[in-house]
This record gives structure tokens, sequence and C-alpha cells, in this order.
């Protein structure tokens, strides 16, 4: 189909930088692109009629990582301390 | 600059934007709302027979008017337990660990149940200040003494989910700092303080939905009380 119509994960990556170019990066557009990716991953993982503890577990598991990352330059002098 | 234990505590914010948002907002993610199918899935059975035990445990010695504080008491228990569980993750940050939230959460609440009753049925919420039997000359005291303790409820159940997560993830920093500097001179002790940190995790976890359960507990019997 159309650049624009196809999802990302269809999109070659020669053709990211034209796919991205078509994306509106209005607030509206953002917000939509979010809804849209959230609703993709329910469907994929969660809302499946044998789940497991996959799809949760990939949440609390990205979640960590925010947290790590957020909380990094604190980490990175706990790191060199030599007396802790 | 200096480290201390309690730099866990300090909400941490990356350009000006604190964690402890996105902390509170995310145990929503967790849990999915089907949208118009007859079968939900596995995630959702197991959550909504969670909350159905929950909101039956709550709602059962309360009367009719009571019920009407369903939603809110289910949502706060709902909303405790998750965040308190998600603290004890690797590098998360715990919000109810701030006090300002958990009184924040508490005096609304508690005064909300004050003003029900004195609103709704006055004398009796003002009986409630004297317990039955009690002998005459102590009757001053006893009511001063009810007062008091009446007064300091939103405190109490700030300050006790506030002190038990606090001083649980304290105690998970001193042994597993502990275990780890032990390592290497002497590793029998430090096996030793590794079995301790395995039993204290299991005991975190416990105090985690404890406390969200007391403190939930402690509101709905507040609202017994006043209703």
């Amino acid at each position: 189909g159309l650049l624009w119509e196809r999802p990302l994960m269809e999109v070659r990556l020669g053709e990211l930088h034209a796919w991205i170019s078509t994306c509106s990066f209005s607030p509206q557009g953002l917000l939509g692109a979010v809804q849209k990716a959230w609703s993709s991953y329910c469907a994929k993982y969660i809302h499946v009629r044998q789940g497991g503890p996959a799809g949760i577990s990939m949440l609390l598991a990205g979640y960590c990582l925010l947290s790590y990352g957020w909380n990094y330059q604190h980490f990175k002098r706990h790191r060199w301390r030599k007396y802790h | 600059m200096n480290l201390s234990f309690f730099d866990q505590f300090s909400s941490p914010s990356i350009l000006g934007i604190p964690l402890i948002l996105i902390s509170m907002a995310f145990p929503a993610l967790l849990i999915p709302s089907m949208g118009n199918r007859w079968v939900t899935n596995r995630l959702s059975t197991v959550q909504l027979w969670i909350i159905n035990l929950i909101t039956k445990q709550l709602m059962t010695p309360l009367n009719k008017e009571g019920h009407k504080w369903a939603l809110v008491l289910t949502s706060l228990m709902i909303f405790l337990l998750l965040t308190n569980l998600l603290g004890l993750l690797p590098y998360t940050f715990t919000p109810t660990t701030q006090l300002s939230m958990n009184l924040a959460l508490a005096f609304p609440l508690w005064f909300a149940t004050l003003l029900t009753g004195l609103r709704n049925q006055p004398s009796k919420s003002l009986g409630h200040l004297l317990p039955e039997g009690t002998p005459t000359p102590l009757i001053p005291a006893l009511i001063m003494i009810e007062t008091t303790s009446l007064l300091i409820r939103p405190l109490a159940l700030g300050v006790r989910l506030t002190a038990n997560l606090t001083a649980g993830h304290l105690l998970i920093q001193l042994i597993s700092t502990a275990t780890v500097s032990m390592y290497s001179t002497m590793p029998a002790i430090s096996l030793l303080a590794l079995l301790t940190l395995f039993l204290l995790t299991i005991l975190e976890l416990a105090v985690a939905m404890i406390q969200a359960y007391v403190f939930v507990l402690l509101l709905s019997l507040y609202l017994q009380e006043n209703i």
C-alpha cells in the first residue's frame, strides 16, 4: 500500500526517513500515535486467549529500565565512590 | 556531595520532570480495560477476581449508604497494592515512601468520613467519643483521650504506611550493601547476609500487601462508625 498507511513494522529501513516525514507531529498526532502503539501492544500480548506472563513482564522490565535511566546521574556516582 | 542511604527516597527528576509522576501513573497501565469482549483474557480474569475479592471483603460490613464508597476504597486499595509492590523492583521509585503523598491520601478521606458522620448523625458520631460503661469520674479524661485519638487518626494512617515502607527499603539496602562489601573478605558471613536478604525480601512483599490492606481497612472502619 501507500507509504504513510503502512504500520511502522512493515516499513523498510531505507524508507524510514520518508515514513517519518509523513507523520504529523502535532499534539493530536503524537497522542494518536501513542494510543495506537499502546493498543497494538495490548492486542498482541495481553488480549489473547492463552496469554502468559510475557505481556506484563515486558511492561515491568521496561519500567525498571526507565527508572534506571531516570536515575543514571545518581548511579554513576555510586559506582565511582570509594566508600559506600 | 554526601551520598547517604536516604538518597533512594529523594524524588529523582530529569530535565525538571520528576519520576514520581510516572511512578504514580504506571499502575494504571498494568490494569488493561477490556473493550466489548464477552470472554476476557487471562490477565483481566485474574485481576477481576482479585478486585471482586477485595470489594466483597471491604463492603460486607458496610450498610447500603456505605456502598457508595466502594469505588473510592477499591481503587485506593489497588493503587496502594500496585505502588507498594512495584517499589520492590530494582531501581524503581516508590511514591508511598513520601509522607506528603500518604498524608494527602489519608487526611481528606478521614476528614470525609468525619464530616459524613457529623452531618448525618451528629449525636451518634459524637457518642463514639465515650465508650459504654465508663465509670462517671473517668468521663472528662476519657473524652479528651478519645478526641485526641480521633484527631490523630490521619497522621497515624499516613505515618504508618510511610514508616513501614521506608524502613523496609532501608533494611534491604543496608543488608545488600553488607552482602556485597563482605563478599571478598568473609564469604561465609556474606552468605548469611544473602540468606537474610532473601527472607527480608519475602517479608517486604508481605508488608507491601498488608500495609495497603490495613490502610484501606482502617478507612472503612472509620466509615462504618460514621455512616
